[in-house]
């Protein structure tokens, strides 16, 4: 009896049946025996078929109803990786995921044919990576303190690809990579390394639980947490304290990492669409969906109640340039913040897409300086971006467009925080295509010291 | 009332059996520690009790025709004092003596069947049939209905009132004994005494709770296992238990015998059986699951204290001592988790010593650490010098057959001398000569599929391995060689006793089949012996590797610098021999995938885990380091070592 399994998952029931489908594949298939019309006469064989009827009525119904508390259960997992990535258009994206190596000069690019090439300078061979359970990559992400292991967060399942950086073959094996899998656990949206190299989270919008592996041993510990509906975007701390987790419906969770316990952060309006950490983990700058503004959430050692502070409004505004009026804002997709807290990407959706650069400073109050705009050719939208993690001079903006260019925007500054840096034998200021004014000078959000 | 008092006595002999083992341990702190979690695990286990068994009530008397009558049944029964007295006499199977952090790992079927017919493995199996014989009592006269006693007075033809079996009960009965059985039996074969710490650490209510879930699956289809095969069993067997009983109690059979196809296919009778089976194998889980997550919970331990009474409770004195080992993981655990997140904690291992100024926090836990990888290291070394050493004497006596025999046997082993006396290419006795045209095919296969696996060998894999293998029934004493060779060459004139020869070898052979079974080394096992503790090295690489990173900006004693050298040297030579050892042909170079049941598998993936957080300790060193590390005195082959993780080419 091949049990059918349906696009939509039911997943607080996934909790119990962990193999979803096959229960209501199985009624399914008893309902349907009785209905293609075979003749019965025995009791027993008649009223299988009816209560099965009957339970699988009973199913269709509590998950219909489930289905209406979370609406995105019915997409398709395509439709749902779209929804819920990073990458502005996704499903016609050409570059579908992008990292970059946190310690050697070396990314990984995922591309829409479901393979992922990495690309090193100091090597001759650009390895592709092809399995054929690498479908519908969402994410991709480097091990810290490695060299070699690189997961893949795909429709079914989690790769981690172990690619040896000596190595001279351009197709790694199949048997390079670890296959982490658990039922009920798909498509898997968001991936997310400790920074410390031993764990790995994985999420997934149909699942309540978060899972923790541990991915030498293959080993994963679900986090479940009821309420949410799933969970869609995680983002790990860079000092590995906290973890940002973000669920289909309006409330996003922080995870502190050493006794595993959460915050719940309810939004009033949507769902928190993206979110990004300073360097020592302190604070939190978060986006909610359908709003055009960023949070701040600082997190201390003394308790106590808070409420997230807005920090930019990024509302409609019009620039003027020589090329004629532009209008900037709207909602945005996603941010990205460099690893010495100094500038911070916005990448914004709609129309134009554009990404917008803030400078930042931590210390001793929070800043926020508008800084510039990233525009690429002309037709040319920008998808998908990250920071280098450690640039010397300054910070590096990697951004893949949409007609599958990848271009990387240097910013060239003096750190505050690293002086001994000097301009000697530097290039030339780097071009930024920026299409506005220089706002330098107008701070647009600044703490004030309580 | 009955039941609290028999709860406390329950409580309190489970207490005093505890500590009795803890007080051959170290004393008042390890009964502190130890103790008080396996009390605390066997309290909770107690109170989840009640809803346990009104949920196992519940479904016992569930009836689909009539669910308010089902219910009310319940409650009445629940609060009636039979019910309850019932609960109590569930035992638990916790001794804890035989609870370890290092798991047992049979490397053959022969040690896996000592381990099983070892006295004290009989001696609780006998005590899980006893419980399980018990609590399947307890079961029936909950359930009540027909299960409640072993008689009933049946009225007889000639008019006398007499007692007749109630073959029910005997078959909740025996399934209780067979349960109980089959889980202890589980529990060798599984490691259900073996307890492993968790990466994840979570507060013991959410640990239970992601637990349950599992714990409640696992039991569901071990009970439906466990009655499948008990019904096959008591199909076939039933009779003698029954007839021993009506023999023993004097009892009438009357019904119809129930070990026939159509008494044993009573649906209600399987789903009571199935129903009982799963309560008793949940009950046991839960207190096992309750006992590991109170077992493995962290225990802090202070760096240092002003106290000198304090002292043995500090981390550099349990760190070194031997016994107890969970103690010592408790520890390590505790160490690897400061080194991680606790400022306050690391400072204190970074400080001197007040009059003096000796690093003697640090020089502590750093050679303990440090001692721990040496071991690691030199237990892999010579575990790989065996196999080499094997694989050398292989190739010299498959390679020095044409050399005389003084060296290496007698007759028995070499054949090389008799062919010489004889003067012709005869086969040797006892020695399948495989190349000769006389030794028939099915000698030849036979040879051929047993020598490999001889236990002798190991798990080396070569085609040279079946030249030694007729050494394993040879014995090469001088004077009795030489007597044999006399022996032999007279016997060689006849032609008879070749065939002989062939037919004792080919008997010998055969009943060698199951001796190679048993022998048969299972696959992976030395390897996973090997690494069986190290999720000890793996918190000292951790701890150390945390510590050496904070030092960077926290130490500012420079304690840590004197010892990096030798940190660094051995994490390498470590590395060395890990990888040496995942180059050897049997170890594979990913884990199998886990099943999701109450055996505990990770010291199956422990040696990966191993190799990932040795890897991730030496780059966490070097990128902390960076160039500095080169000012670091370190041997040149290790310098090349680290500039390779300076470059992230490992």
């Amino acid at each position: 009896m091949e049990a059918t399994v349906t696009p939509q998952r039911y997943a607080f029931l996934s909790v119990f049946f962990r193999r979803d489908g096959g229960l209501t594949g199985l009624l399914n298939e008893i309902t349907n025996s009785h209905t293609e019309g075979r003749h019965v006469n025995n009791v027993v064989c008649f009223s299988l078929p009816l209560s099965s009827g009957c339970v699988l009525a009973l199913l269709r119904w509590v998950s219909s109803f489930h289905g209406s508390l979370f609406p995105h259960l019915t997409l398709s997992s395509e439709d749902m990786i779209a929804e819920f990535s990073q990458v502005l258009n996704w499903s016609d994206c050409v570059v579908r995921a992008f990292s970059w190596h946190p310690h050697a000069d070396k990314f990984a690019v995922a591309l829409l044919d479901d393979s992922i090439k990495i690309y090193n300078p100091k090597s001759a061979t650009t390895p592709t990576l092809k399995h054929r359970l690498q479908r519908s990559i969402a994410a991709v992400q480097w091990k810290p303190l490695c060299a070699s292991a690189l997961a893949v967060a795909c429709q079914n399942c989690l790769l981690v690809w172990h690619v040896d950086p000596c190595s001279l073959s351009t197709r790694p094996s199949s048997g390079c990579a670890q296959v982490l899998s658990q039922p009920g656990h798909s498509p898997v949206t968001s991936i997310a390394w400790c920074p410390s190299g031993s764990l790995l989270v994985s999420s997934s919008p149909v699942d309540t639980a978060m899972i923790v592996w541990d991915v030498a041993a293959e080993s994963g510990v679900p986090l479940q947490r009821v309420g949410g509906g799933g969970v869609t975007f995680l983002s790990w701390s860079p000092d590995g304290s906290h973890i940002l987790a973000s669920t289909p419906s309006a409330l996003f969770r922080v995870w502190e990492t050493r006794m595993w316990t959460c915050e719940r952060w309810p939004c009033v309006k949507g769902r928190c669409q993206s979110g990004c950490w300073s360097p020592d983990g302190s604070r939190l700058l978060f986006t909610v969906q359908s709003e055009t503004v960023i949070y701040s959430l600082t997190f201390t050692d003394i308790p106590g109640p808070q409420a997230a502070a807005v920090v930019a409004d990024l509302s409609e505004t019009a620039f003027s340039t020589p090329d004629g009026d532009i209008i900037v804002g709207g909602e945005i997709q996603s941010m990205a913040w460099d690893l010495r807290g100094e500038r911070l990407a916005v990448l914004l959706k709609d129309r134009p897409a554009i990404i917008a650069v803030f400078k930042t400073r931590a210390s001793p109050i929070f800043e926020l300086l508008p800084c510039g705009f990233v525009q690429g050719e002309p037709g040319a939208e920008p998808r998908l971006m990250q920071f280098h993690p450690n640039f010397r001079d300054g910070a590096l903006l990697t951004v893949c467009w949409s007609n599958g260019k990848i271009t990387h925007v240097p910013f060239y500054f003096l750190s505050a925080s690293f002086p001994q840096l000097s301009f000697v034998g530097k290039p030339s200021p780097p071009r930024l295509q920026d299409g506005a004014a220089d706002f330098t000078n107008q701070s647009l959000f600044t703490e004030l010291i309580s | 009332q009955c039941m609290t008092s028999n709860i406390s006595n329950l409580g309190l002999w489970e207490s005093l059996s505890a500590c009795e083992v803890c007080a051959d341990g170290n004393a008042l702190f390890h009964s502190q520690v130890v103790c008080w979690r396996a009390v605390a695990s066997i309290a909770w286990s107690v109170l989840l009790l009640p809803p346990t068994t009104a949920v196992f009530t519940f479904f016992s008397k569930f009836s689909f025709l009539h669910p308010i009558q089902t219910i009310s049944e319940c409650i009445s029964l629940m609060t009636s004092a039979s019910a309850i007295f019932s609960l109590i006499l569930v035992l638990k199977d916790l001794i804890l003596s035989l609870f370890s952090v290092i798991p047992t790992i049979a490397c053959s079927k022969i040690a896996l069947l000592a381990q099983l017919l070892h006295p004290r493995q009989l001696v609780n199996s006998l005590l899980h049939c006893i419980m399980g014989v018990i609590v399947a009592w307890c079961c029936g006269v909950t359930m009540g209905f027909r299960y409640e006693s072993l008689g009933y007075p049946c009225p007889q033809s000639d008019g006398l009132p007499l007692m007749c079996l109630n073959e029910y009960q005997l078959i909740l009965l025996l399934l209780g004994a067979f349960v109980g059985f089959s889980h202890s039996l589980l529990g060798v074969m599984h490691n259900f005494n073996y307890i492993s710490f968790h990466t994840v650490q979570q507060y013991k209510y959410h640990r239970f709770k992601g637990a349950l879930p599992l714990v409640a699956r696992c039991s569901v289809t071990q009970a439906l296992y466990s009655v499948r095969n008990f019904v096959v069993l008591y199909f076939f067997l039933g009779h003698v238990p029954r007839a021993w009983i009506c023999q023993t109690l004097n009892l009438q059979l009357n019904r119809s015998a129930l070990d026939s196809i159509s008494g044993l296919l009573d649906f209600t009778l399987l789903y009571h059986l199935w129903i009982s089976a799963t309560f008793f194998l949940f009950l046991w889980y839960i207190t096992l699951l309750l006992f590991r997550i109170f077992v493995t919970e962290v225990h802090s331990f202070p760096v240092q204290s002003s106290f000198t009474d304090d002292t043995p409770q500090c981390l550099p004195t349990v760190l070194a001592e031997k016994q107890p080992m969970i103690l010592k993981f408790l520890a390590l655990q505790d160490l690897a988790l400061l080194s991680q997140h606790s400022l306050a904690r690391r400072c204190e291992v970074f400080s001197l010593s007040q009059p003096g100024g000796h690093a003697h926090n640090w020089n502590a836990i750093s050679k303990e650490c440090l001692s721990l990888l040496a071991d690691l290291t030199q237990r892999l070394q010579a575990y790989h010098d065996t196999i080499a050493t094997n694989g050398r004497t292989k190739s010299l006596s498959s390679g020095s057959e044409r050399k005389s025999s003084s060296e290496t046997s007698g007759i028995f082993t070499n054949n090389v001398d008799l062919r010489s006396l004889v003067g012709e290419p005869l086969t040797a006795p006892f020695t399948p000569d495989l190349v000769s045209p006389f030794a028939s095919p099915a000698l030849r296969r036979l040879a051929t599929v047993v020598d490999p696996g001889s236990p002798w060998y190991g798990t080396v894999q070569s085609p040279h391995i079946m030249r030694r293998g007729p050494k394993l029934w040879s014995t090469s004493t001088g004077d009795q060689s030489t007597f044999l060779e006399k022996l032999g060459s007279y016997f060689f004139k006849t032609k008879t006793f070749f065939f002989l020869c062939v037919t004792q070898v080919k008997n010998f052979l055969s009943k060698r089949v199951l001796v190679t079974y048993l022998f048969n080394k299972l696959p992976e096992a030395s390897s996973q012996a090997l690494f069986a503790d190290s999720q000890a090295h793996i918190w000292a690489l951790e701890g150390l590797s945390y510590l050496v990173q904070a030092s960077f900006s926290e130490d500012h004693f420079g304690v840590v610098q004197t010892t990096l050298p030798s940190i660094l040297s051995s994490m390498l030579l470590l590395q060395e021999a890990v990888d040496r050892h995942f180059k050897l042909p049997h170890a594979s170079s990913k884990p199998s995938r886990s099943t999701s049941s109450m055996e505990e598998s990770t010291y199956k993936t422990l040696r990966f885990a191993l190799r990932a957080t040795l890897k991730t300790a030496i780059y966490r060193i070097t990128t902390t380091f960076g160039d500095h590390l080169k000012a670091v005195q370190i041997s040149a082959e290790h310098r090349k070592r680290l500039q390779q993780f300076l470059e992230y080419k490992e």
